[in-house]
């Protein structure tokens, strides 16, 4: 894995754009991980999957517990591993423990030998010596290490124990480790105490990782605290390897990880936007936005998604976003969505997960273009500004 | 009449045929799958093209109650609603009632029902699904019938069979769009020959585009379906396609091609798909079996969809009937299946291969030879020669006990 920062955004913005080389493809960050159950998207399969933009769509976060029940890892290993398991032999697959759907992680039951986490198949502990067995039999591009994730409102005594677990487990993942820490993203946690954010990332930083994984966020601290203590994580972390912020995954909340110098993000926002029956609408570059600017039609929703449930949609033949490219807005109308999702069709959750993949990955996209203009700051200001802009137009 | 209907090849009384419909030009023996509410479960319409689905299934009842026919209408059509570009096919309704609703009453005028809705009572009427049907803008359109289970004697099958003939002309009548749209009358007449015979006379005096043998696939004995299917076929007119509905099984389409049978719809292959059931030459596989958590093989080695390509027996066996892809991906592989046997069967009547295919098709479902014994009558009626398929020279006759431990296969599959 090589990572490069190409440019950073003036002015005394930490954002920044940059290259990552893994699996003989080029990744430009800041960039989006999909979400995925089983190693695949929830209900994109792979045939549908290559239809979305390359190489924006092959970077993927895996979650080796929701492998709790099988395959064994014998059989992993024998069938090629995750990439060859899951049929996406060219794609990027990133391995954290736990995620914000299937695997959650379960702060009261882990222990000293091992972290806890809620699975499809029930409560796990997984301990350093089984996250590397799995590791090691699915060789993932890129993993995490086992963390002990705490949520906000915690002790600082066990805030401190979390800390400590975490660099101990650091240790003992990269000592079963094979490639000696080359694809492995060191986790930096510390909850809500900026001392203890500031120590376990110089720590991490002194071992010998390829990247960073900053976890412990999304889990209940509020936006104030959490924009300190980002940026108290990524002033210690060195700016030539990537950073990686998990469950930071709203529109806000990617700008301002942006801001802070983060450059991949794990989010299951479309995952929760599709099951929900939203699409995404808001405009995704400068164009757009003007064009957009002071015409809020919608009644239902809000000027960034539309809930295709409404009846206002019934008959609406129109595509989702007009200048969308993705399959679902080429060949199909907020009618039949609207349709589908009233009869409870799992062809909704297809389609609409395909759009709003599509949709935010050119929000993704945009990112990086302002950051190579030197205009990130504006395009925030602006894209902040501009999902305010209707609540105060409601509200009047 | 909208269709055109050429057969291309022949072994006695199988068929092979291209059936040129409003949308699509297709290939018969063909399957279509049912795609209830405006869409195959789990499936986009590229993949459906991808797999090879000619004509797809919409089921009228359903797409009434939501999201109207008239919706459907004013947006152009179902074809244009769901954005397929094939062919489409709506049956008249009347079987999800009589199947789904309380106190669905038969009465000369129609089908009376509680509204699901409101429980209101409501009426279906040859004329109302029609119209219905014609909003709908499906390429075959199905006429509304009288349908009595299979399971039930007395004079209840004889009513229904004259009322069938009845309502036709009331369909005929209806029909605004005969021009881009296909009625097909539906022969009634439950098991009894006698009444059967009355009713395929009757319609093809209506001189219909096409012909549907209704009223099987509902639990009746193997021995009565292929006699009743054999006895439609053999008097229905050689130049109009035959449609044997709610068929189904491969195996049941197989001999029913040789009998002389055009085209299937079954929920079947996409349902099973979703209780984690692969379809295969040799039967059908399990995947929920624990056996499969290790399987490191593809689903059907002779497959080559794309979930055959990729995927493992091990990695499915975790998806299954836990996870959506679970479902999707064995609906792809199951449809694919479909797809190739209707293939199969299309190419081989008219590479003059058509015994040989069925021949290697019973030797993969039945490697003992166990092949049973209303298939084999079948066949002799069809006149294909199924000897070598055979254990013994008497096919295995019902009634037999099975063996206590039935063992599963090398392949894991789980013989017929």
């Amino acid at each position: 894995m090589r990572f490069a920062v190409i440019k950073v955004c003036g002015g005394g913005s930490k954002a920044r754009a940059g290259a990552l080389h893994v699996g003989g493809t080029c990744i430009e960050t800041p960039a989006l991980l999909l979400s995925t159950r089983k190693g695949l998207p929830a209900f994109v399969s792979c045939d549908l999957l290559a239809s979305l933009p390359i190489p924006d769509s092959l970077l993927l976060h895996v979650c080796p517990t929701h492998f709790m029940e099988g395959p064994p890892s014998k059989t992993i290993s024998n069938i090629g591993g995750l990439h060859g398991m899951v049929g996406l032999p060219n794609h990027i697959l990133v391995a954290a423990a736990g995620d914000s759907i299937e695997s959650l992680p379960s702060s009261d039951a882990t222990n000293k030998f091992g972290a806890s986490f809620e699975t499809p198949s029930g409560r796990r502990l997984v301990k350093p010596t089984d996250y590397m067995e799995l590791i090691s039999c699915m060789k993932p591009n890129l993993w995490a290490s086992l963390a002990d994730e705490i949520p906000a409102w915690s002790t600082e005594k066990r805030n401190k124990i979390s800390v400590d677990r975490t660099l101990r487990w650091l240790d003992a993942c990269l000592a079963l480790d094979t490639a000696s820490g080359t694809n492995t993203l060191g986790v930096v946690v510390g909850g809500s105490s900026i001392k203890q954010r500031r120590l376990c990332a110089t720590e991490v930083s002194k071992r010998n990782v390829t990247g960073f994984w900053i976890g412990g966020f999304g889990l209940g601290e509020s936006t104030e605290e959490r924009c300190g203590l980002l940026n108290a994580v990524t002033d210690c972390l060195p700016s030539d390897k990537p950073r990686l912020v998990s469950r930071l995954g709203l529109p806000e909340e990617v700008l301002e990880g942006v801001a802070a110098g983060v450059d991949l993000f794990d989010s299951t926002y479309i995952y929760q936007l599709t099951m929900g029956g939203f699409a995404l609408v808001f405009p995704v570059d400068t164009i757009e936005r003007e064009m957009q600017n002071g015409v809020f039609k919608d009644s239902s929703g809000d000027s960034t998604k539309i809930n295709l449930r409404a009846t206002i949609y019934r008959k609406d033949t129109s595509r989702l976003v007009d200048s969308c490219s993705c399959f679902t807005c080429q060949n199909h109308t907020r009618a039949y969505l609207n349709h589908l999702l009233n009869v409870h069709e799992m062809l909704a959750q297809i389609l609409l997960e395909i759009h709003n993949t599509h949709h935010y990955l050119r929000f993704f996209r945009s990112i990086r273009e302002a950051i190579k203009d030197g205009e990130f700051d504006i395009f925030r200001q602006q894209f902040i500004e501009s999902r305010r802009a209707h609540i105060a137009t409601a509200v009047l | 009449m909208a269709l055109r209907f050429e057969i291309l090849g022949r072994f006695n009384r199988a068929r092979a045929a291209r059936l040129t419909l409003p949308h699509f030009t297709c290939q018969t023996p063909l399957f279509m799958p049912v795609g209830t509410q405006g869409t195959i479960k789990g499936l986009t319409t590229d993949q459906l093209e991808e797999i090879g689905c000619q004509i797809i299934l919409g089921n009228t009842y359903h797409l009434e109650l939501r999201p109207g026919s008239r919706l459907i209408d004013d947006l152009g059509g179902l074809h244009k609603f769901m954005n397929w570009k094939r062919a489409l096919l709506t049956d008249s309704g009347g079987f999800q009632m009589v199947s789904l609703l309380h106190l669905a009453d038969i009465t000369e005028e129609g089908v009376t029902f509680q509204s699901p809705v409101d429980g209101k009572p409501m009426l279906l009427t040859p004329e109302e699904s029609i119209h219905i049907q014609n909003n709908i803008g499906a390429d075959i359109i199905m006429a509304l019938d009288d349908v009595v289970k299979t399971t039930i004697t007395g004079p209840r099958i004889e009513e229904a069979m004259y009322r069938t003939l009845r309502w036709i002309d009331r369909c005929i009548a209806a029909h605004k769009k005969p021009d881009v749209q296909n009625l097909f009358g539906i022969v009634q007449g439950g098991l009894d020959p006698v009444l059967r015979d009355i009713c395929v006379r009757g319609l093809v005096e209506r001189n219909l585009p096409g012909y549907a043998i209704g009223g099987l696939s509902g639990g009746e004995d193997k021995e009565s379906f292929w006699r009743v299917v054999a006895q439609c076929t053999a008097v229905l007119p050689e130049n109009k396609p035959r449609y044997v509905m709610g068929v189904g099984y491969p195996l049941d389409i197989v001999v029913c091609s040789a009998l002389g049978a055009d085209m299937y719809d079954c929920v079947y292959p996409t349902r099973t798909a979703r209780f984690g059931t692969a379809l295969v030459p040799e039967g059908v596989l399990k995947l929920k079996q624990n056996a499969m958590a290790t399987d490191e093989r593809p689903i059907d080695p002779t497959c080559s969809c794309m979930v055959c390509k990729k995927y493992t027996r091990a990695y499915l066996h975790c998806l299954v009937t836990k996870d959506a892809m679970g479902s999707q991906l064995l609906s792809y592989h199951n449809l694919s299946f479909m797809m190739r046997l209707s293939r199969d069967l299309h190419t081989s009547i008219i590479e003059g291969q058509f015994p040989e295919f069925v021949r290697g098709f019973l030797r993969a479902q039945f490697p003992k030879g166990d092949v049973p014994k209303w298939v084999c009558n079948a066949m002799e009626v069809a006149g294909i020669d199924i000897s070598e398929c055979c254990a013994s020279t008497k096919c295995m006759v019902p009634g037999v006990e099975p063996p206590l431990y039935v063992p599963v296969q090398a392949n894991g599959a789980v013989p017929n």
